[in-house]
């Protein structure tokens, strides 16, 4: 087995526990910063998007708005998304569009 | 008997989760298959990391080569989010002992935390019910995994089915789901650009921690502008 992907995960388990752990175990008598806090509360958003405008945008490594199925297959998939909030349905539609754009 | 109460108060939380969790588990396994992982660490990491949104982008960053440092970073940054609600649930658990408390919150995820929170708003706290709810939903996750991880050698070419847009898509619902008001948009706005313009200048996948953290820290800035503008 790969010995890297194994510490990758344990790194990842180890990163992921403690910000689970920490406060409800030590610091339940103080309280985080409030301007630490309004950061973190943008912090998911900020992350999604930074990881989804690379895979529709580069999506061999270069830049490409013209011919790009990703950024084509995007369109209605963003439109499910708001129309259904349905992580599941979302994500069937946006595989269906890609199969649908492999044929055209 | 009291305990029986709260833990089938427990699965009964759970099931809407495990709903939600079995086809998500599901893609995931396939994923990590397709991204190169063996079954044992599709299955060890679903056990130990516990994090969909982090596991997706583990194994998305995994195929694409990214150093391992860089893996683990953006796993922390994406799972920080964790602390405000440890920190949220503060309140009902600090009569516990901190040992039960330090394997409880092994567990927490959005959804887990979100179902006690309205669990809470009229019932009063439980160790039973909270450990149900959390090893029920995780359970459900593993399960999940090892089966889409079964079956993800099976399924061929992945772009031919389309598998190679479910991570895009997934992100773009994650994405949509925290986009709660115009403030959060403007920063994902901003975190989007930044990490374009990043990757390009700059290879190695550095580009989503810094854009990130750059877009948050923004955010933080301009907040009064756009409260006053509101």
């Amino acid at each position: 087995m790969d010995r890297q992907v194994l510490l990758v995960i344990l790194g990842m388990a180890l990163v992921t526990y403690l910000p689970r752990m920490l406060p409800l175990v030590i610091l339940s008598r103080t309280q985080l910063p409030n301007i630490f806090l309004r950061w973190l509360s943008y912090i998911p958003a900020a992350v999604l998007a930074a990881l989804l405008t690379p895979a529709l945008f580069l999506p061999e490594g270069r830049f490409a708005l013209v011919g790009n199925p990703y950024l084509l297959a995007a369109i209605p998939t963003s439109l499910i998304a708001i129309r259904t909030r349905s992580i599941a349905l979302t994500i069937l539609c946006g595989m269906a569009a890609m199969v649908l754009l492999n044929y055209i | 008997m009291d305990w029986q109460k709260e833990i089938e108060r427990g699965l009964k939380s759970a099931f809407p989760i495990v709903l939600g969790y079995l086809p998500l588990g599901f893609v995931y396994g396939v994923l990590a298959r397709e991204a190169g992982l063996d079954l044992f660490t599709t299955v060890l990491m679903s056990v130990f990391v516990y994090a969909g949104s982090a596991q997706f982008i583990a194994i998305s960053l995994l195929a694409s080569g990214a150093a391992a440092l860089s893996i683990i970073f953006t796993t922390f940054l994406v799972n920080l989010r964790h602390l405000l609600m440890s920190a949220s649930l503060v309140p009902y658990l600090r009569r516990y002992h901190p040992s039960f408390l330090a394997l409880l919150s092994a567990e927490i995820t959005d959804e887990t935390f979100a179902m006690a929170m309205a669990h809470y708003a009229d019932h009063e706290p439980s160790l039973f019910y909270h450990f149900t709810l959390h090893l029920t939903s995780h359970l459900s996750w593993v399960l999940a995994s090892f089966l889409g991880g079964l079956t993800g050698n099976l399924l061929g070419d992945p772009s031919r089915l389309g598998f190679n847009f479910a991570l895009p898509a997934m992100f773009i619902i994650l994405l949509i789901l925290q986009l709660k008001n115009r403030k959060t948009l403007l920063v994902a706005g901003i975190a989007g650009a930044l990490s374009v313009g990043i990757a390009l200048l700059w290879p190695g996948n550095w580009n989503i921690i810094l854009a990130a953290c750059l877009a948050a820290t923004i955010g933080v800035a301009v907040e009064p502008w756009i409260d006053r503008s509101c």
